[in-house]
């Protein structure tokens, strides 16, 4: 197997994983975001705090406490076992959970931000005009929202392709099944594969630097309005 | 057009508490409040039109009961069927004129297409002569053209009344004495109840048939 054949596999992982912890982030980002752009609660900035925690904490303690959640013996993850027998460490679908808790606070800041944005003016005047308070979210709110949330999920996508610490201790490095990009390069690197690792080390940054560009022509501040 | 109200509501913010209490009947086609800014004319319209929810009180439209503190009765805007004129139009950005005025026509979870028409759109085009600007965003127009699509989009859903936040404060003076004219040719000669509220004496003289006063919150008439 040529250096490029053996890329192919990693990065068609890395784009599921990603794929999907993108999607997660979006619904996850835009309900938590609305929350906390127009909930008025006790606790809302702690709330906020806590879920911006994965851009700060290091991966391993974010991917201690994933394995404390959902390992086989933690909380959630027993009962799943249980009751489903459902496992997720060491499975591609934990690696999508590493990489969503990871990337939601891109998610998330941008959408509470683009959220507290919108002139709840524009809000009323749908509300006079005779919609639902659901079609007024999607009519005027989420319209008006999109761009800024758009690019933090991008953000959040870049993010999720490039995961790797939080990912390697919950899903590990089996070939095939939960080798993603990321943590290819570094099994390519511990096995002195040189040629190998210069193919994955283009392909994520070339990826990356795609989908930066492209988050950037949808930042704020470039809208029509 | 008759409103009964009588209502309470307390607005506190970090600074401020402010405390309103208005008390009113009017059974004339154009009722005017009349007051200083900051006296409360736009929370005493915001809860005739359902988007403030007063402490206490009731508030009566034409005989049925919008409001009713007692009774835990309270229409939500969306049913109260008024129009409302926003102090800076509050026009959606993301729309152009044609869709700004068929927004209300338009029910369920998707905004009118760019070629949105039916008979009430094409109407209010003609009547305010917003033809020639149908397919441009409201920040492409002149504030004469702004306050004039805020109106047509009001009026296109075919209101029971309408409500009026400083329906001039936003033009200039030149425009202004024009517009006054405008407007009540216009309302005259539809025949809409209208609630205005303004700091304008100019506006009082016009369109005050029934005036009242509103002074630092309070209003008993």
């Amino acid at each position: 197997m040529n250096a490029a054949e053996s890329a192919w596999v990693p990065l068609a992982l890395s784009l599921k994983v990603a794929g999907w912890a993108t999607l997660v982030d979006l619904v996850l980002g835009i309900g938590l975001g609305l929350l906390l752009a127009r909930g008025r609660f006790p606790g809302r900035e702690l709330l906020d705090a806590v879920l911006t925690l994965p851009m700060v904490l290091p991966p391993t303690v974010l991917g201690y406490y994933l394995l404390v959640l959902v390992g086989k013996r933690g909380w959630l993850g027993a009962w799943l076992h249980e009751q489903f027998g459902i496992q997720l460490i060491f499975t591609w679908q934990g690696a999508v959970i590493a990489a969503s808790v990871v990337a939601l606070p891109l998610v998330l800041k941008s959408a509470r931000a683009a959220f507290e944005a919108v002139e709840p003016q524009l809000e009323d005047a749908g509300r006079v005009l005779g919609l639902s308070e659901a079609a007024v979210f999607l009519r005027v709110t989420l319209p008006l929202a999109w761009r800024g949330i758009l690019a933090g999920t991008l953000l959040a996508f870049a993010r999720s392709l490039g995961e790797f610490g939080a990912t390697l201790m919950v899903a590990g490095s089996i070939p095939g099944r939960t080798q993603t990009l990321s943590v290819a390069v570094y099994e390519a690197v511990q096995a002195g594969q040189d040629g190998v690792a210069n193919v994955l080390v283009a392909i994520t940054s070339f990826t990356c630097i795609a989908v930066l560009l492209l988050a950037g022509r949808l930042l704020p501040g470039r809208t029509l309005r | 057009m008759s409103f009964e109200v009588d209502i309470r509501k307390t607005v506190a913010s970090d600074r401020r508490r402010f405390e309103l209490r208005v008390r009113f009947r009017s059974q004339a086609r154009r009722t005017v409040i009349y007051g200083p800014s900051g006296a409360g004319k736009t929370l005493t319209l915001q809860a005739l039109a359902g988007l403030l929810v007063p402490d206490a009180g009731r508030i009566a439209f034409d005989g049925s009961v919008l409001f009713d503190a007692g009774a835990h009765v309270a229409v939500p805007a969306r049913d109260r069927r008024f129009g409302y004129l926003f102090q800076d139009y509050a026009l959606f950005p993301h729309l152009d004129v044609r869709q700004n005025i068929a927004f209300g026509l338009q029910r369920g979870w998707r905004n009118p297409g760019r070629a949105a028409g039916g008979a009430a759109v094409e109407r209010w085009l003609d009547a305010l002569a917003l033809r020639p600007v149908a397919a441009q965003r409201p920040h492409q127009l002149s504030g004469g053209q702004r306050q004039r699509t805020a109106l047509a989009r009001a009026l296109a859903s075919e209101p029971r009344a309408l409500l009026l936040d400083e329906p001039f404060s936003a033009l200039d003076p030149a425009l202004r004495e024009r517009t006054r004219d405008e407007l009540d040719r216009l309302l005259a000669q539809i025949g809409i109840p209208l609630v205005m509220i303004t700091h304008d004496p100019e506006d009082l003289a016009r369109f005050g048939e029934h005036t009242l006063q509103l002074v630092d919150g309070v209003l008993d008439a």
